[in-house]
Order: structure tokens, then C-alpha cells, then sequence
């Protein structure tokens, strides 16, 4: 058993540690404000090679497997989280569809551009009716000759606003259920795609999310991706791979609030003494750490375990969940630290605790987490 | 177009330094590409890329310093160098690793070598210009501006925050001054690349040195750390009083008036 990081993922670690905390740390309070990422950060992260962070080294990618890119979403997590969710949702949901089910013309067609940040990658599944309820679509895509006519629609589509290819899932048999469902490669410019207005959000500035909206849009068959009927497996298979780099970026989130609140509490003079002297205080360090090293070691054994090809379901929705718990519990901890300054918007823990928020809601509930795992439970042990 | 760059592993400039025995401690301390020397590699990835070639990067001391030339490969150079002096000598200075360093360039027809303007360790600022006299070539230090026509190479150099244009001829050595350019990450594909890019380890025997022939010519008599800043005086009383002490302060303790 080795719990060491490979020398060249540690390589890849120190340098996205230096470029989040010299480059894009020092403007999070810009991103904040104006709710966009400054384009000299988007530019510099393309140089950086990070949006081809899943797509492998023959499509120009950077070719690591899912430890190397819970490391480089460790450190990502470490900066705004709208910043690492632009990053984060096309390179997560965004494009692994392509990578894992795409065929070799889809292949070379889109990652390659997709790798260098020209091409941006979504995700779209969510519909107003088909939430939690992901097999509850609306959206149909009827067969016409040598394509597709699609209909209907889908919300809080990240990336929806800057995106150039969504990966969607639509119904093309509506007797056969979660079977009739088939996943499409829809770039923006098809004839009937339009984007919705941005979002008003709670967190994640800087990351927009939009409606979108299919009337009669006409998608080639070529670009059906995998087989008919098989859309549902493939949004399955594409959540579950991105859910350990959700619990990585969490992870990066935690720790930076972690140091945080210790170099606060060292320097928060109460009572004549740090309040880090406090034996409460002390408490409320410990069990964030305790937290974020069992966070630590669940992340990378699952992401360990997606790199031996290991079944990774129940796994996957436990990292996923105990993420975004161990991300909330911590936020909390670090604004009751903090104090006063923690609620201040011009200090960055206010903006952490918004943003731990969505992540017990997106790319599957917490509660949708637990579903899957005693699902699980009960084909492990009955 | 045939570039070097000479780069040396020093302390992260973030480091605390500890003196023991009197000797600076190591132990746990972070090193780094001497940040001098990441213009110099900057400079020379750039001048290749518009110019053909090939960038090799050039560093003396022990195993450890495998890291900094990985780095330097990922930021783009095509090939790396080890000079292994470990075994062979306990000290280098100035001397020893200028008179190494043009052994290992005398026949590599080199049409431009790069620098940092000094290490911030040493700070000597020593080793690029004794490489060029070793060599019999040109040199200009502290350059903040390199363009390349031809042979000839326009330069502009920082003279004491003061700026000096001048013009020289390939072949030519260069030391590069902050402001030259703003070295790249080292990207992450670039990092994958690097793992594959040849890194080339030599030692004195390569060479054809005798180890007595680079003994350090200087000595390290003592090391240690500047004195403590003290907190300043205030002076209290009637201000012409004060006026008065500050006079004779500045005349008899500080020896400034």
C-alpha cells in the first residue's frame, strides 16, 4: 500500500498550486464582484493546458488518470469555485462524454479543440420536470432522414452562456423509460439551439448557468453519442466519473479554509489571548481536519479505484456526498471562527460558505447520493 | 540557433534561513529554479521559438538538482544537462564552476548562452562573464531587451535603473535582469512532456578534469545571520530638546552628520 502522490502528479500539483495562488487568488475578489472571469485567467488557464485536463495526450489533452486530476482539482478547489467550475464542468461532465463514449470522429472533430479551451464543453440533462427525477424528460428528438429533429428544453446549464458543444440527453423512445432515452453531441450553432439569459445565482459568480431551448433543432446522426437508447447509462456513467473530482475540489475548498481560520484564530486577540487558546475553538480546528483527512483519503482511493477500472458506483455517491458535507460542515465552522469578518463579503470565507452550498445539490443530491448507495447496498447484501 | 542556459538550484526565496554550525541548514527547505535564471530559460524558449534551434539547460551540483532542470524542460527546453560534481569536489565557487561549465561548452559551438544576472544565494554575479572570457566570447549583463537579426543582437541593459542600448555579435553571452520577460508555468502537458525529453548526467571524468584543477579558490571563513533589527528610540521632552538630542544622536551614535 502507497499513500505517496507519483513524483510527476506532485510536478503537476506544485505547478497549478503556484499559478492558482500568484494568477487567479490574487483576482477572486474581482471575479466576485463583477460575476465574470477576467479574460488574461481564462487565456493564461488555456496556456496552462488545463481544459484538456480528461482528454487524453493523442487529442492534444494533458493524458492523466482520475488521481492526477484529483490532485490538479485539489488545488483548483483552493480559488474561487466559480472559477474552478468553469474549469471543473468542462472538463468534468463537459467532456468526458466525448472521451469515454465518443467514436474516433468525434473524437478527433472535438477534443482537440476542446483540449486547448477553444471549444468549450456542457453538460445537459436537467430538465424543470426531470430533476431528481433525471428519467423524467421532456425533451424528444424524433428521427428525419439522416438527423434529428430535437425539442424542448433544459435549466441550469452550467456553462450554458459561453459553451460551444453540450452533451444532451433527450427522449427518443418514450415507451422503453430511462432505455428510450439517447445522449447527442449539439453544438451551438445547429439550426433551432438558442441559449437562455444567465441565471442569478446564490454563489459560483463567475460560472453562468442558462436555460436552453431545442425547436425542430436538427442534429446529424453522426452526432448521436454511443447507441440509441443508451443516453441514460451514458449520463450515469458520466456523473459517477466526475463525482470524485467534485469531493478533490471540495477538498482543496476545506483545507483553504482550514488555514484560514488557524492563522485567524492564531492573531484574533479575546480576553487578552488568541483565541486559537480557546479549547472550544481548538475543537471546532480539530474536527475540521478530522473531516478533511477523511475526505482526503476517501477522494483518492476512489480516484485510485477509477484508475484500476474498479466498480465505482456506491463509492463515487459516497465521495460525492461526503464532500459536500464535509465542504458545508467546515464552511460553517470557519464563518463561526472567523466571527463577524466571516460574514463580511470583502473577506473571502462569506464567499466560500455560499458556494459550499450548491454542491449538496448539483450533479445529483445529497439525498440522491444516498439512494444510490443503499441501492447498492442491497445488491452487495441481499 | 545552438542556445544554453546555465541555471543553478537555490532556496525558495520563501524560506527561512537557519544557521548551524556554521553552515545553512537544508534540511526540509524548498528549492527553486534561481529566479534570475527562469528569465534566462524564458528568454532563450522564446528566441528558439521564433528562431529555430534548440534550448539546452545546463546546471552543476548534486542529484537533487534533477528537479530544477525538469522544470526547465517543462517550461519548454528541449534538452538538460547534470554536471555531477557530488563525489568528485566538497566545494565550488566562482572559480570551479565557471572553469566546469565552459569545459562542457568549448565544443558545442554555442551561438548564445544565458544567464541570470546572479544567483540569490551567492550573489555574486560572477559565473556567466568568467564562462565568456573562458570561452573568448562576447558578453553583456543584467539585459532587460534581446532582438536578434542575423549575427547581430540589439540589447538593451539595465545600468542602475538606467537603461543602456547596445548592439553585439553572435557568438554571445547573456545575463538577464528582472523585466527581461514573465517566465511561463510550466504547463501541464508540458510537465508530461518532460518526463520523456533526455536529461543527460555527467560527471568531472566526462570532462576530462582533474579535480584538483577546479579546487575552489576562495574559502568560506564564516557564515551567519544579519543582526537583529531593534526597535527604533523615541525621543521624548521639549521638542527644541529633542531637536537638540537628534542632533547629537545623528552626530555621535549614528555617524551620519
Amino acid at each position: 500500500m502507497d499513500f505517496k502522490l507519483p513524483e510527476d502528479i506532485e510536478f503537476l500539483k506544485q505547478s497549478i498550486r503556484d499559478f492558482v495562488d500568484n494568477e487567479v487568488d490574487p483576482l477572486a475578489m474581482e471575479i466576485e464582484e463583477k460575476d465574470e472571469i477576467p479574460e488574461k485567467i481564462m487565456n493564461m488557464s488555456m496556456e496552462m493546458g488545463l481544459f484538456g485536463l480528461s482528454i487524453p495526450e493523442e487529442y492534444g489533452g494533458v493524458g492523466i488518470g482520475m488521481v492526477g486530476k484529483c490532485a490538479i482539482y485539489e488545488e483548483l478547489g483552493r480559488t474561487h469555485n466559480g472559477y474552478t467550475t468553469v474549469i471543473g464542468a468542462h472538463t468534468g461532465i463537459g467532456s468526458v462524454g466525448i472521451v469515454e463514449m465518443g467514436n474516433s470522429e468525434q473524437k478527433k472533430k472535438y477534443l482537440p479543440p476542446m483540449a486547448r479551451g477553444e471549444m468549450i464543453g456542457a453538460f445537459a440533462l436537467t430538465e424543470p420536470s426531470a430533476g431528481s427525477h433525471a428519467t423524467n424528460l421532456k425533451t424528444t428528438a424524433v428521427r428525419k432522414g439522416d438527423k434529428y429533429i430535437l425539442n424542448g428544453s433544459k435549466h441550469y446549464i452550467t456553462n450554458a452562456p459561453i459553451a460551444d458543444i453540450f452533451t444532451v440527453m433527450a427522449v427518443t423512445d418514450p415507451s422503453k423509460g430511462a432505455k428510450g432515452i439517447t445522449s447527442f453531441i449539439v453544438e451551438k450553432d445547429f439550426p433551432g439551439f438558442t441559449v437562455g439569459k444567465k441565471e442569478k445565482k446564490m454563489g459560483l459568480h463567475g460560472s453562468h448557468s442558462a436555460e436552453i431551448f431545442f425547436e425542430d433543432c436538427e442534429v446529424p446522426v453522426e452526432n448521436v453519442l454511443g447507441q440509441e437508447g443508451q443516453g441514460y447509462v451514458n449520463a450515469l456513467k458520466i456523473l459517477a466519473n466526475g463525482r470524485a473530482g467534485l469531493a478533490a475540489r471540495n477538498l482543496g475548498s476545506c483545507d483553504k479554509l482550514l488555514e484560514m481560520s488557524i492563522q485567524h484564530a492564531n492573531t484574533r486577540i479575546q480576553f487578552g489571548k488568541p483565541i486559537f487558546e480557546q479549547q472550544i475553538i481548538q475543537h471546532y480546528l480539530a474536527d475540521m481536519a478530522l473531516d478533511i483527512e477523511a475526505l482526503r483519503s476517501m477522494t483518492y482511493r476512489v480516484a485510485w479505484m477509477v484508475d484500476q477500472e474498479m466498480k465505482v458506483i456506491k463509492e463515487a455517491a459516497m465521495v460525492k456526498l461526503l464532500g459536500s458535507e464535509v465542504y458545508n460542515r467546515v464552511a460553517d465552522k470557519a464563518v463561526q471562527i472567523h466571527g463577524g469578518i466571516g460574514y463580511i463579503a470583502e473577506y473571502p470565507v462569506e464567499r466560500f460558505y455560499r458556494d459550499a452550498r450548491i454542491t449538496k445539490i448539483y450533479e445529483g443530491t445529497s439525498e440522491i447520493q444516498k439512494n444510490i448507495i443503499a441501492a447498492q447496498l442491497k445488491h452487495e447484501y441481499l | 540557433m545552438n542556445i544554453f542556459v546555465l541555471v543553478k538550484r537555490t532556496f525558495d526565496t520563501e524560506e527561512k534561513i537557519v544557521v548551524t554550525g556554521g553552515a545553512i541548514q537544508e534540511d526540509g527547505a524548498e528549492f527553486i529554479i534561481n529566479p534570475y535564471d527562469e528569465y534566462a530559460i524564458e528568454e532563450a524558449i522564446q528566441v528558439r521559438d521564433a528562431q529555430g534551434g534548440e534550448v539546452t539547460v545546463v546546471t552543476l551540483g548534486g542529484e537533487d538538482a534533477e528537479k530544477q532542470l525538469r522544470t526547465a524542460l517543462a517550461m519548454g527546453a528541449d534538452k538538460a544537462v547534470l554536471i555531477n560534481t557530488e563525489d568528485d569536489l566538497d566545494e565550488l565557487d566562482q572559480f570551479s564552476a565557471a572553469y566546469i561549465l565552459a569545459e562542457y561548452l568549448k565544443d558545442k559551438e554555442a551561438d548564445l548562452i544565458l544567464g541570470g544576472n546572479v544567483a540569490i544565494d551567492g550573489g555574486s554575479g560572477q559565473v556567466g562573464p568568467r564562462v565568456a572570457e573562458l570561452l573568448g566570447i562576447n558578453y553583456v549583463t543584467t539585459i532587460t531587451k534581446l532582438e536578434i537579426d542575423g549575427k547581430t543582437v540589439k540589447i538593451v541593459r539595465d545600468v542602475e535603473g538606467d537603461s543602456e542600448v547596445l548592439e553585439a555579435e553572435l557568438p554571445l553571452l547573456v545575463t538577464a535582469q528582472q523585466g527581461l520577460n514573465e517566465p511561463r508555468y510550466p504547463s501541464l502537458p508540458g510537465i508530461m512532456k518532460a518526463k520523456k525529453k533526455p536529461l543527460e548526467e555527467l560527471e568531472l571524468d566526462d570532462l576530462d578534469i582533474d579535480e584538483d584543477d577546479v579546487k575552489a579558490k576562495t574559502t568560506t571563513v564564516e557564515i551567519y545571520l544579519p543582526a537583529q533589527k531593534v526597535a527604533g528610540r523615541v525621543l521624548e521632552g521639549d521638542l527644541s530638546d529633542q531637536v537638540k538630542e537628534l542632533v547629537s544622536l545623528l552626530h555621535s551614535e549614528a555617524k551620519v552628520v
